[in-house]
């Protein structure tokens, strides 16, 4: 087993490496360079500042010799500093933003998970009841409805029509004043609405998903035989039928990882949260070059780590891989 | 398992419902805190805003966000009153040499930088040797390029020696002042006043939230007087629509309004109750600039027949709710250097086809397009992606000078590859674009011959040598009569030639809490006497305990 987790993550470098050179060709093919957005289309801009940015950012030299030089510091660790205005380190960024997205995503990745799979199971359960098509409409309505504009309404609805719910933002602004449960109950209160949204949006997926895997399951001659047996439903829903059929969701599981420091765009810019999505999106349009690698080496090792601890997972929770692999 | 669930679900909304008790508490403590302030002073501006600021060294920012942050902290040695002339701010008065290369300003006495330190001349030369610095990223040393040196015979006289004469000089001299005391052998990219700036100004800087919000706390020793206003927060909110609800929900203050938002989505008692609207003239208006390069542009005849078919009221009615005016030149109607008596094309389609005409454009193959020795008046017009007006515009613009005979296709590109593609490499046939209104009325950059090649913001090629010497001539002239002489000359030329369509200037709309008095619109915006607002006691919403 450490043998083969070895291997797997030397293995794992080639890999970051040839990710890396095709992202960073891919980046510069694009039209536009850091610097016009410091300089172009404004008169009071002197035309020496461009030529001395393009120097200070080495971009006079080839695409081949900036991809070395980044490398080069990467190897150490060390992402660089970003070319915005604000010439912050590029893990300083990302780490003042990486916190937000985390949270956020893990609490409505965790909801997800605690709504879908028993909605699920139950539909598949009840296959083809009137609630099982209830909840695949409901899901599906989720799945389709625009989540900016479904979000704008509730924000207009919970926020300026009811007054219950804040309207965007993380914090209330006097945050700092408020009482240890008081600003528990902020960050929910600003908490709630993004991830309920989020989680509408997302419950399809997982639902059908464990659904069909469940009736899978239900059709195997094993819960036939269990049910023969006299085994009570419960029992054979719970304990046979729902073991096996979670096993691919530890796929899924791994698969999200990387998801986890992705923020979505739309999101985060119309609740106002100063995430992962936000940066991205403005290191694209800004063509901040150190930025966007250093998001995407994250994005590409947590990629790659993820499928790793799925491969682990799996044949911890299934005998079967493990036996095999022996063998 | 199954009851576990339901027990952390309900968990959750019981975490969720139980809360809105314990949050309206907090709210109500802040409310009833210490308050034992003068009758003026208290409670908050929060200013919403689109963007982020990225740098509070200004002249590290090219920004808005940063710089209208930075204009609370900082001072230059000379403002733009509320009538956009230029007075004196950090300096008390400044006069200009006979032969108008040395300009020596007297500095106010007894101001202090926001950690205590005595604000000096040495401070001016520093700033000044900071910005022609190789080593310093700034994009706004082209003004300063052209002082030869500065002394500073005192600590509050600073006397500029510039190698020729330059009247545009004087509105440099706005640039914010830094402290040398702090940055002074630092390497100022690497300064922590980028993100904890101390100036001079009516606000020091408190805190910094990135992405989230920037506070500001009244300068008690502001040589203008204390502002009355205590803070000032700047909340960052990335989607208009998001803002306009935290605008309709009182947890913004300010912000400024889309034609749409202003004229059909705050027209209720709900939104007058609580807010004030204004309005007046931006700083920058929207044009069509046409290829002088381009063949089919050549003859002024075929830019004035285009002028002449372009519906502007319509434009302003359509797409600014009309809330805007029709620009007839570089300068706006509200600007001192405005030319009101230049010629002016209303919207006629017969006197633009006898134009075309006349240039000798004819439709020979019936295809209701125009041509004229084989070359069809047939050409696309460009505009960046993410403005709506503009491609509104070129929409209203494509039907109405098909009328004409003229066929337009529009193309909507993305910024980037917009400007590096099309613009720079001069690979277009029109474009619809804005400027910015700088307060300084030179026109060099724009309109100068010289500025036609190379990434040159004259892209269109506009090149009359006559506009070419008028333009110098401005450049030197500092008295303004004589200057706004040349500039009226330059505005005629420029109606005459339709090297644009000049389309329209917009207004800014802003929706303010109607909490705050003493509130005076003027030619400079609504901010610029801030420090003078004040909230009845009554009427505070913030109140701080420290």
């Amino acid at each position: 087993m450490l043998i083969y987790l070895i291997k797997r993550l030397i293995g794992m470098i080639p890999l970051i490496i040839g990710i890396t050179f095709i992202s960073f060709i891919v980046i510069h093919l694009a039209p536009g360079d850091p610097t016009q957005f410091l300089s172009s289309m404004n008169p009071k801009v002197s035309e020496t500042a461009r030529d001395k940015f393009v120097k200070m950012y080495n971009l006079d030299k080839p695409v081949h010799v900036q991809y070395l030089l980044w490398l080069k510091k990467f190897v150490k660790f060390d992402f660089g500093e970003s070319f915005s205005q604000d010439r912050k380190k590029v893990i300083d960024k990302v780490l003042e933003r990486l916190p937000v997205t985390l949270w956020l995503n893990i609490a409505s990745l965790a909801l997800v998970f605690i709504i879908a799979l028993p909605l699920g199971v139950l539909s598949a359960y009840m296959k083809d009841s009137v609630f099982d098509k209830a909840l695949t409409i409901f899901v599906f309505v989720g799945f389709a409805i625009p989540t900016f504009w479904l979000a704008l309404l509730c924000m207009y609805y919970f926020g300026v029509i009811l007054g219950i719910l804040p309207i965007s933002g993380l914090t209330s602004y006097n945050f700092a004043e408020l009482t240890f449960f008081g600003k528990i109950a902020d960050i929910v209160k600003h908490a709630f609405l993004p991830v309920a949204l989020s989680v509408f949006g997302s419950l399809a997926g997982l639902s059908r998903f464990s659904r069909n895997s469940m009736l899978d399951v239900l059709n195997e001659d094993y819960i036939l035989a269990a049910r023969a047996r006299g085994i009570p439903e419960n029992k054979i829903i719970f304990k046979h039928a729902l073991k096996n059929a979670l096993l691919p969701v530890v796929t899924i599981l791994g698969l999200s990882i990387p998801g986890l420091i992705g923020g979505s765009v739309i999101f985060e810019s119309i609740f106002s949260i100063p995430g992962m999505g936000q940066l991205f999106y403005q290191s694209v349009m800004m063509r901040d070059y150190p930025v966007i690698m250093g998001i995407l080496v994250i994005g590409a090792f947590l990629t790659l780590l993820g499928n790793l601890l799925a491969d682990i997972m799996y044949a911890v929770v299934d005998p079967r891989i493990r036996y095999r692999k022996k063998s | 398992m199954k009851r576990q669930i339901c027990l952390l679900i309900l968990l959750v909304f019981i975490a969720v419902f139980g809360c809105s008790e314990n949050s309206d508490k907090g709210e109500a403590k802040s409310k009833t805190g210490l308050a034992a302030v003068a009758k003026t002073y208290g409670d908050a501006l929060v200013d919403g805003s689109i963007g982020d600021a990225s740098n509070l060294i200004p002249i590290l920012a090219t920004d808005s966000s940063s710089h209208s942050v930075a204009s609370w902290i900082y001072n230059g040695l000379l403002k733009y009153d509320k009538n956009l002339k230029l007075v004196g701010d950090l300096a008390e008065n400044y006069s200009v040499s006979e032969d108008k290369k040395v300009i020596t300003f007297n500095l106010k006495k007894g101001i202090k930088w926001h950690d205590g330190t005595p604000f000096t001349s040495e401070d001016v030369k520093f700033t000044y040797e900071l910005i022609v610095d190789d080593k310093t990223p700034t994009a706004y040393d082209s003004d300063f390029r052209i002082v030869d040196h500065i002394e500073t015979p005192d600590n509050y006289t600073v006397k500029v020696f510039y190698k020729q004469a330059y009247a545009p000089a004087l509105a440099s001299w706005t640039t914010s002042i830094l402290p040398s005391h702090l940055l002074k052998g630092v390497e100022i990219t690497k300064s922590p006043l980028q993100r904890k700036p101390v100036g001079t100004g009516p606000y020091k800087f408190l805190e910094w939230k990135p992405g989230n919000s920037i506070t500001l706390v009244a300068n008690e020793e502001y040589f203008e007087g204390r502002p009355n206003i205590e803070r000032y927060v700047y909340r960052i909110i990335p989607d208009s629509a998001t803002m306009f609800l935290e605008l309709l929900n009182g947890t913004i203050d300010m912000m400024g309004l889309s034609p749409l938002q202003f004229a059909k989505q705050t027209d209720n008692p709900r939104f007058n109750d609580k807010f004030n609207k204004y309005k007046y003239l931006s700083n920058s208006y929207t044009y069509v600039g046409y290829n002088l390069k381009n063949p089919l542009f050549k003859d002024k005849r075929v830019r004035q027949a285009l002028t002449y078919a372009t519906p502007k009221d319509d434009i302003i009615e359509g797409v600014l709710f009309g809330l805007g005016q029709k620009a007839t030149g570089p300068y706006k109607p509200t600007s001192p250097w405005y030319n009101p008596n230049v010629k002016k094309y209303e919207y006629n389609i017969e006197k633009a086809k006898s134009l075309l005409a006349e240039a000798g454009f004819k439709d020979t193959d019936n295809d209701g397009i125009l041509e004229k020795d084989g070359l069809k008046l047939k050409f696309t017009i460009i505009t960046n992606q993410g403005n709506s007006s503009r491609s509104m515009v070129a929409e209203i613009l494509q039907n109405s000078w098909s009328k004409i005979g003229a066929k337009v296709d529009i193309r909507i590109l993305e910024w980037a590859t917009f400007i590096n593609e099309y613009i720079d490499k001069r690979d277009f046939d029109a474009v619809i674009l804005g400027w910015s209104i700088p307060l300084e009325p030179d026109l060099y950059d724009i309109w100068h011959s010289s500025k036609c090649e190379g990434k040159n913001l004259n892209f269109i090629c506009y090149q009359n040598s006559e506009v070419d010497k008028l333009i110098e001539e401005g450049r030197v002239e500092f008295d303004f009569e004589k200057r706004k002489a040349i500039y009226d000359k330059i505005q005629e030329i420029l109606a005459e030639e339709q090297p644009y369509t000049f389309l329209y200037v917009g207004e800014s709309l802003i929706a303010l809490n109607n909490r705050f008095e003493n509130v005076e619109p003027a030619p400079a915006g609504l901010m610029h006497n801030f420090i003078k607002w004040y909230v009845k006691k009554e009427n505070r919403k913030y109140i701080f305990t420290q």
